[in-house]
């Protein structure tokens, strides 16, 4: 009998030790190895989990270290408030021994989605009590406010402060809920983008390459791509030596659109096709995505063309449709209704000034100004979640080209007014901007 | 001659982190005594900060040229005396742990930089009380021994005093030139 159980122990181990050992080797699903659901923000690329491990042997430091690498260059540029450095001082022993604030993972634990908050946190809420619990005697405005309303009520944000500093809040506290002639900014032209060039443009009879499809021709003969000089052979076989390639992949794009293709791979639309994941991944669709989506785009994947479409690459309808055509929740679906379609659809009637309209684009994939050799340059962040995380830091990039900063952070922090899409006024106020002037600014 | 002088200039280089380290680690061969260690800390620490203050901030401020303010990002001016100092220590706590230094007040305008460490209140106190003097004890934090010594950050220029006087967060406004406004705490391990 003895025999017989040990028999099956080792039936089973090696049965065990097989079934593993090919999901760990062989080209086939790994999700068995995955200790947890993953958060929104990573679920994508749960697969690659060399982009987190990147050593069977690494400890905390090198899982530090990873979440540096994708995340650093955006906390540096928010002006982080809470970086690993101000803990590092010996000084603050005692309130590591409450809050490990040197690493990520202390309130951003990964497999943990069942008690992952928003932002990815997996602390309370209140973390904020261990270092700032006698706030109420500095700020007398504050006694009596819970700490885990910091930032859950539109005021503090433990990592991107840049729209909700005190002196940012006074210098446009009298901003009118609406500006009277609110632009967002223009995108850089041609001869912005390729100061010193001599572009020629295309026209239809100019095209390098025959085709049979009079679609294809018009639709590439009227898009920017002709008018910047570029032919069917800049995208389809840029190199001499190359063969002609039906379907240009992204790598042909970020030949000329390197920065929006940097952005892409940082959001959600493009992280699966980010070179730097230690595996590949197929493009990201919407039936691998958890919001809701139209059914009929569930297999849609997600590349430049996807959106801007080939040859006639249409931003106008990458702004809106392209959008529209996969995105089906609450927010989505009222757009059409909202003010701010409206203005979209009267700049493109011509009945509003450029820059007048508000498009999903203008808010999810906001044009940014960046610099560049030759200087500055205006364009689009096309990593859609940029500025969502969290939504305040929409208010700089975004809302406050049209509006005032303490509407826009009553808006953002209304959650039902989100969901309806700007239909109506913010319900609540957040008093934030009004505490701020009620305080003398000067000793004087 | 370059080369030469360069070796030379390198192996004092060396010498001085080995020396260092050893000191760091309580060796007895050390060249530094803690005190020693963080007292040339504080002379380059100090020397820059009042170049920065003096050459580069009073000086253009001035000239009316550009100023120094807090949000020196979104006004396009340049960081505060205080900042760059921070910066400085933010920048060494992300590549040393054999150091750490902070500049702290009992008058602190952000409260975070009041003294916390029994040793820090003693030490602030100290430097306040008695002028031209440092302060130096250890402590244990974290389960470690630490050298901590305290330095007094003297108000070197107008515009030191002019804007601790005038923020709206400073507990204390008025600040003359020369007085001691807060202090610099060097902190170095003593256990390997």
């Amino acid at each position: 009998m003895k025999k017989l159980i040990w028999l099956a122990w080792i039936i089973l181990m090696i049965a065990a030790a097989t079934y593993f050992g090919y999901r760990l080797l062989a080209d086939a699903n790994k999700t068995v190895f995955l200790v947890g659901e993953t958060t929104d923000g990573h679920h994508q690329i749960e697969m690659a989990c060399g982009a987190c491990h990147t050593s069977p042997f690494g400890g905390g430091e090198l899982l530090q270290e990873s979440c540096v690498s994708c995340h650093g260059a955006e906390l540096k540029s928010a002006n982080d408030a809470h970086p690993k450095s101000k803990f590092t001082d010996p000084r603050n022993a005692d309130r590591l021994e409450h809050l490990e604030a040197r690493y990520c993972v202390t309130c951003h634990q990964e497999h943990h989605r069942d008690r992952t908050l928003p932002m990815g946190v997996t602390q309370p809420i209140d973390f904020c009590f261990h270092c700032h619990q006698d706030i109420a005697d500095e700020r007398p405005s504050h006694r009596g406010m819970g700490f885990e309303t910091c930032a859950s009520a539109g005021c503090h944000n433990y990592h991107d402060n840049r729209a909700l500093y005190e002196d940012f809040l006074h210098k446009f506290a009298d901003e009118p809920a609406l500006k009277p002639s609110g632009r967002t900014p223009v995108l850089a032209g041609l001869a912005q983008k390729h100061p010193g060039m001599d572009i020629v443009p295309l026209s239809i009879g100019r095209a390098d390459h025959a085709t049979s499809r009079d679609e294809i021709s018009h639709a590439w003969a009227q898009s920017a791509h002709a008018q910047a000089g570029v032919n069917c052979k800049g995208c389809h076989q840029p190199e001499a030596s190359t063969v002609w390639e039906d379907k240009p992949g992204i790598a042909v794009c970020q030949t000329c659109h390197a920065a929006e293709a940097e952005t892409f791979f940082q959001g959600k639309h493009g992280m699966r096709l980010n070179p730097e994941l230690p595996i590949s991944l197929s493009p990201m669709t919407p039936a691998l995505g958890r919001l809701p989506f139209k059914s009929e785009a569930a297999h849609r994947e997600l590349t430049c063309n996807s959106c801007h479409g080939a040859h006639q690459y249409d931003t106008r309808k990458a702004a809106v449709e392209s959008c529209l055509g996969c995105h089906d929740d609450e927010h989505s679906r009222n757009y059409e209704k909202s003010a701010h379609a409206q203005l979209w659809k009267d700049e493109l009637s011509g009945a509003a000034p450029e820059g007048a309209g508000v498009s999903c684009a203008s808010c999810h994939m906001p044009r940014i100004e960046v610099d560049i050799a030759s200087g500055k340059r205006v364009l689009v962040n096309h990593n859609q979640n940029d500025n969502l995380r969290p939504n305040e830091k929409m208010l700089r990039s975004v809302c406050q080209s049209c509006h005032g900063l303490s509407f826009g952070i009553d808006a953002l922090a209304d959650p039902q007014l989100i969901k309806n899409n700007f239909s109506a006024q913010p319900a609540a106020h957040i008093e934030s901007v009004d505490m701020v002037k009620a305080r003398p600014q000067t000793q004087h | 001659m370059l080369k030469r002088k360069s070796m030379a200039v390198g192996v004092a280089l060396i010498a001085g982190a080995v020396s260092l380290a050893a000191c760091s680690s309580g060796k007895k061969d050390a060249a530094f005594t803690p005190q020693e260690l963080t007292d040339m800390l504080h002379l380059v620490m100090e020397s820059d900060r009042a170049v920065y203050t003096k050459q580069v901030v009073n000086r253009l401020k001035e000239a009316g040229v550009i100023k120094a303010t807090e949000h020196f990002t979104d006004d396009q001016t340049l960081p505060l005396p205080a900042q760059m100092f921070r910066f400085g220590s933010e920048t060494v706590a992300g590549k040393t742990d054999k150091f750490s230094y902070s500049l702290q007040s009992n008058w602190a305008i952000n409260k975070q930089n009041a003294p916390r460490t029994d040793a820090e209140k003693q030490g602030l106190t100290y430097i306040v009380e008695h002028p031209g003097e440092n302060f130096y004890t250890t402590e244990e934090l974290g389960g470690k021994k630490f050298f901590t010594a305290v330095y007094p950050d003297v108000a070197v220029a107008p515009v030191c005093v002019s804007c601790h006087n005038e923020h709206k967060d400073s507990p204390k406004t008025d600040f003359k030139l020369g007085d001691v406004m807060g202090g610099v705490v060097i902190r170095v391990p003593m256990d390997s």
